[in-house]
């Protein structure tokens, strides 16, 4: 076990690096940069110039980089440039609505598309199982948007129970704010029960015809007893790196569920950022984002080792 | 007699395919067993003799079901009861033993909670007395640290011990009737006379009905009273165990019988002609007539009934054939034939492959190895050590050894999949200790393999015709039709007609897939031939034919052959000279006919003493435990700890010495080898009574 978490610690440092160099390299890439953007079309040569000779932009992008990179080690962000403020402060703000977003999200699609997957392996084939299962490819075809924009149509527009747009002012408590969630939780869960439920419903059924539980069903004990204590647990195992990788794929799916209900978290203030040229900001949402994503993965490999007892003993 | 146990009658099963058609598995049996009576049920791969058994239990696989008959338990129809009544049946009084403990235990629960959930749901103990008895139980199939033991998970355990834990968890609730699906196959040689000597004892302790089903004659005749055979889904001979082996009255028990290699035999069993067909495939007539010798017009039109050949006996002795007198009168049984004076070979003197003092491990030397090392672990012993061993031109060596004896590494070694930590290989004036990747194309052209498992190392995506021309076209520098003509003559080599060339894996039988193997090593026109175990995934009557043509190919081509295997029974068939390993250590090595007579190696003993020759009432002596060792001992002897012949702390400590017995024939021990002579007795004309 420690020499699994030594290397994969090792490993997720030289992620990060490859990230940073990643995406330093491809704002470069964009057209434009802070200073064309804060300007916008009263941009002249010399407004553009002494601009970037104060912000440090006419440095070489190497150099740029060096000096970032150096700093961003020892836990420094730097500033927003369109804001003034320090990065990390503005991320941690938006971070905690996303969190909350995702854990909302999370904790009712989790125990949702196990229920349902675990029902649709049992009655394979039957009509619990085609019911199931045809609803959720559906859930998977459509797009986050298209289910976001039917969402609102339906509540916020014809029925007019949740808001359609999240507005929060800087006195919202958070009782006020709760009812915003709903709608950007409930898009997140259809598509997230959709692809949880086919994944367990998929390792379900190859459990179920494993020799071990047909070895549990000839031993004469209850059905009930067979599919939870000798099915679920092997099923289970292989749907937590699923469900890992979901909760990763969030931090890239969020900037279009945050977008379409202006949701104030973390995707939110990426998209305001890249469309500001605000390369600090960019740079640091960017690298939380990989940081999450390492982080989520390396616990549910973790986790599974601990719960799979070959594992456990494999990696020692 | 004892009371009627169990009342099968006419029963068919079978599953319908996806065209529609209904498919026999089970074709109109009818059997029946006694109270603590042991039937063994054998059978060839496909003969139904699983799926018979778990009907048995009012089991059917996915699909299957009952097209007529009854199965009648204790005077109970199964197949009438509801899934609660079945419920209260299976494990209460019937209960299986399945073939693969490892497949069959769950994998995320504890050994012990699997055998008490038995406990619990059927005999309704709990807390202390539940803890209790299956401590008992435990100790009862002579499990080791039985309250340790308990708690672990099944990988953690050997297949020997999965294996008695799972027999442990048919007899939790003392059960009627236990049905035993190949409960040994795959294990080691002694583990299985272990587990064999096991469930007589048991038996005898429990006094309950066994259905040992198994395609392991050997097997079966250690532990059966009656024995019945399967063939397509039928019986075709059912009777005493002394009767069907002395004097056996099918076309098929005789074949099958005869094409067992025998440990006390020098010479290949004869081959059956043909293969069973498959589920669906036969439609009229007795199905064995197309391999029967006896067959004429009646087979091949009426299929015939079972019947008792002597309406009078006490026991009945039934057979399914209609020319069974004929079958008796004839004298055709018994001979094998002397594959050593048939294919007399001389032997070149000429080294062929010279392996010297190698020494192989699979520890990497990575980062695992290094904090291992930071750790103060100390690296683990090699996989295989000090192997030395020179191939010559035109012989068959065989490497014995069981499980973890390291056959297999030493043979990835030799093929280059796997490059030695230290010691020489020599192929002429090549450099062997290299990967296959940095050998020349004339070495990797002169060694090929074939593997245990053709399903496994076969493409099923390629045609027999694509298998074959790869090696064609690598190594040969022909056109097309050359190379079609050539695989066309390779096919007739290992006999297979042209036609197979267009067919794919999947529509070959396993014997017939192996032969597409064969072939394909020897498109390359190679000198040495490294097979791995390469007829144990074959049923036996197909097993003496691949046995013959490598031996054929032999005589022609003047190939050698490094020849891995379990079975000593086939080692003494085919190889010229052989070499037992012990733990990746050298034990003894020497002429074929040398190794199967005294002075033996303790270990050469041991195994050999645990052979099952196919002889009703035969027990093995089980002279050292069943244990199976994770890693050898750092020094000393490697049988160090299950030897039976152990001297004392010498063998813990020191190397045993290469004792001489007679030129080529070695034995390393501590013990004198006159002293291991006299001690001795020649195993294989006493085990044969």
């Amino acid at each position: 076990m420690l020499a699994l978490i030594v290397r994969r610690l090792l490993l997720s440092v030289v992620t990060l690096t490859i990230v940073a160099v990643v995406v330093f390299a491809t704002t470069e890439l964009l057209p434009g940069d802070w200073a064309t953007a804060y300007f916008g079309r009263e941009a002249t040569p010399q407004r553009l110039e002494r601009l970037r000779a104060e912000l440090g932009l006419d440095r070489p992008a190497t150099e740029r980089f060096a000096s970032w990179f150096g700093r961003a080690l020892r836990g420094d962000l730097g500033s927003s440039l369109a804001r003034k403020e320090p990065v990390l402060g503005l991320i941690a703000s938006r971070l905690e609505k996303t969190f909350l977003l995702g854990g909302v999200a999370g904790l009712v699609s989790i125990p949702l598309a196990l229920a349902l997957g675990i029902i649709a392996g049992l009655t394979r084939g039957r009509r619990a199982d085609v019911a199931i299962s045809t609803i959720s490819l559906i859930g998977m075809s459509l797009p986050e948007f298209v289910v976001g924009t039917v969402l609102i149509f339906v509540l916020s527009i014809t029925l007019q129970i949740f808001p359609a747009l999240t507005v929060v002012r800087a006195d919202t408590s958070f009782v006020d704010f709760l009812p915003n969630i709903v709608l950007p939780a409930a898009t997140l869960t259809i598509v997230w029960v959709a692809y949880i439920l086919r994944m367990v419903r998929t390792t379900m059924i190859d459990v179920l015809a494993s020799e071990y539980v047909e070895m549990a069903t000839l031993k004469g004990i209850p059905r009930a007893r067979v599919v939870l204590r000798h099915a679920l647990p092997n099923a289970l195992l292989p749907t937590i790196n699923a469900i890992a990788l979901m909760l990763a794929a969030l931090l890239g799916g969020v900037v279009v569920i945050e977008t379409v209900f202006n949701y104030p978290g973390v995707g939110l203030l990426l998209v305001t950022a890249i469309r500001n040229r605000d390369v600090p900001l960019i740079q640091g949402i960017a690298i939380t984002i990989a940081v999450m994503y390492v982080t989520i993965n390396l616990v549910a490999d973790l986790l599974t080792t601990s719960l799979d007892p070959r594992l456990r003993s494999l990696r020692g | 007699m004892s009371q009627k146990l169990l009342q099968v009658d006419r029963l068919t099963t079978g599953y319908r395919t996806q065209t529609g058609h209904m498919v026999e598995v089970i074709r109109n049996v009818s059997l029946e067993m006694h109270e603590g009576e042991t039937l063994g049920l054998v059978g060839e791969s496909g003969s139904g003799k699983t799926t018979f058994g778990m009907a048995l239990m009012g089991y059917l696989r996915p699909g299957g079901q009952v097209m007529a008959g009854t199965v009648r338990f204790d005077g109970v129809e199964i197949f009438g009861l509801g899934p609660n009544e079945l419920r209260k049946l299976r494990g209460k009084r019937m209960a299986v033993v399945p073939q693969s403990a490892s497949l069959s235990l769950t994998p995320t629960m504890r050994v012990g909670d699997q055998i008490a959930e038995v406990l619990t749901v059927h005999v309704g103990l709990s807390g202390s007395e539940l803890s209790e008895r299956l401590l008992e139980l435990l100790t009862q199939v002579h499990l080791p640290q039985v309250a340790e033991l308990a708690r672990r998970y099944p990988h953690e355990l050997s297949g020997g011990q999965l294996q008695r834990v799972a027999i442990a968890m048919g007899l939790a609730a003392a059960p009627e009737l236990l049905v035993l699906d190949e409960p040994t196959t795959g294990l080691d040689v002694t583990t299985q006379a272990h587990i064999l000597d096991l469930l007589r004892e048991l038996q005898e302790h429990f006094g309950m009905a066994m259905l040992y089903i198994s395609h392991d004659i050997g097997a079966i005749a250690r532990v059966s009273d009656r024995l019945a055979v399967m063939y397509t889904g039928q019986i075709v001979e059912d009777g005493p165990i002394e009767e069907v082996f002395g004097r056996p009255v099918h076309p098929y028990t005789r074949g099958l019988l005869s094409s067992v290699p025998r440990v006390s035999y020098a010479g290949l069993p004869r081959a059956m002609d043909g293969r069973p067909p498959a589920p669906g495939e036969h439609e009229v007539g007795c199905s064995f007539a197309p391999r029967c010798t006896f067959a004429d017009e009646t087979c091949t039109t009426i299929d015939p009934t079972l019947e008792p050949i002597d309406p009078d006996a006490k026991i009945a002795h039934l057979v399914h054939c209609h020319h069974w007198q004929r079958v008796v009168a004839s004298e055709d049984f018994g001979e094998m034939q002397d594959l050593k004076a048939r294919t007399k070979k001389a032997v070149e003197l000429e080294p062929l492959i010279e392996l010297t003092e190698v020494d192989i491990t699979y520890a990497k030397r990575g980062l695992g190895a290094f904090l291992r090392r930071l750790r103060g672990v100390p690296e683990p012993p090699m996989t295989v050590s000090d192997f030395t061993l020179t191939i010559h031109r035109g012989e068959t060596v065989a490497l014995v050894g069981e499980s973890g004896s390291g056959k297999s590494t030493i043979v990835r070694t030799i093929a280059g999949l796997l490059p030695p930590r230290a010691g020489r290989i020599r192929y002429g004036d090549q450099d062997l200790t290299t990967k296959v990747e940095r050998r020349p194309i004339e070495i990797r052209r002169k060694i090929q393999m074939v593997f245990q498992h053709p399903e496994a190392s076969l493409n099923p995506r390629h045609t027999t015709k694509q298998i074959i021309d790869a090696p064609l076209r690598l190594f040969f520098k022909t056109d097309r039709e050359q190379r079609l003509e050539r695989s066309a003559s390779l096919l007739e080599e290992v006999r297979l007609s042209p036609r197979y060339l267009e067919w794919y894996p999947g529509q070959l039988s396993g014997g017939e897939k192996q032969r597409v193997a064969i072939a394909r090593a020897f498109a390359a026109e190679p000198e040495l031939v490294l097979c791995d175990e390469v007829t144990s995934a074959l049923d036996v009557s197909v097993q003496a034919a691949v046995l013959d043509l490598l031996a054929g190919l032999q005589a022609d081509r003047g190939v050698s052959y490094l020849f891995i295997s379990h079975d000593l029974a086939i080692v003494r068939a085919i190889a010229d000279r052989v070499v037992v390993l012990y733990q990746g250590r050298m034990c003894e090595v020497g002429p074929v006919e040398r190794i199967y007579a005294p002075p033996f190696h303790p270990y050469t003993e041991t195994l050999l003493a645990a052979v099952a020759e196919p002889v009703p009432g035969a027990r093995a002596r089980l002279l050292a435990k069943d244990v199976q060792e994770a890693e050898p001992p750092a020094r000393g002897c490697c049988f160090q700890r299950r030897c039976p012949r152990r001297v004392g702390s010498i063998c813990d400590e020191e190397t045993p010495p290469w004792r001489v017995a007679v030129e080529g024939h070695l034995i390393s021990c501590h013990i004198p080898l006159d002293e291991l002579r006299e001690s001795q007795v020649d195993l294989i004309s006493t085990s044969s009574i």
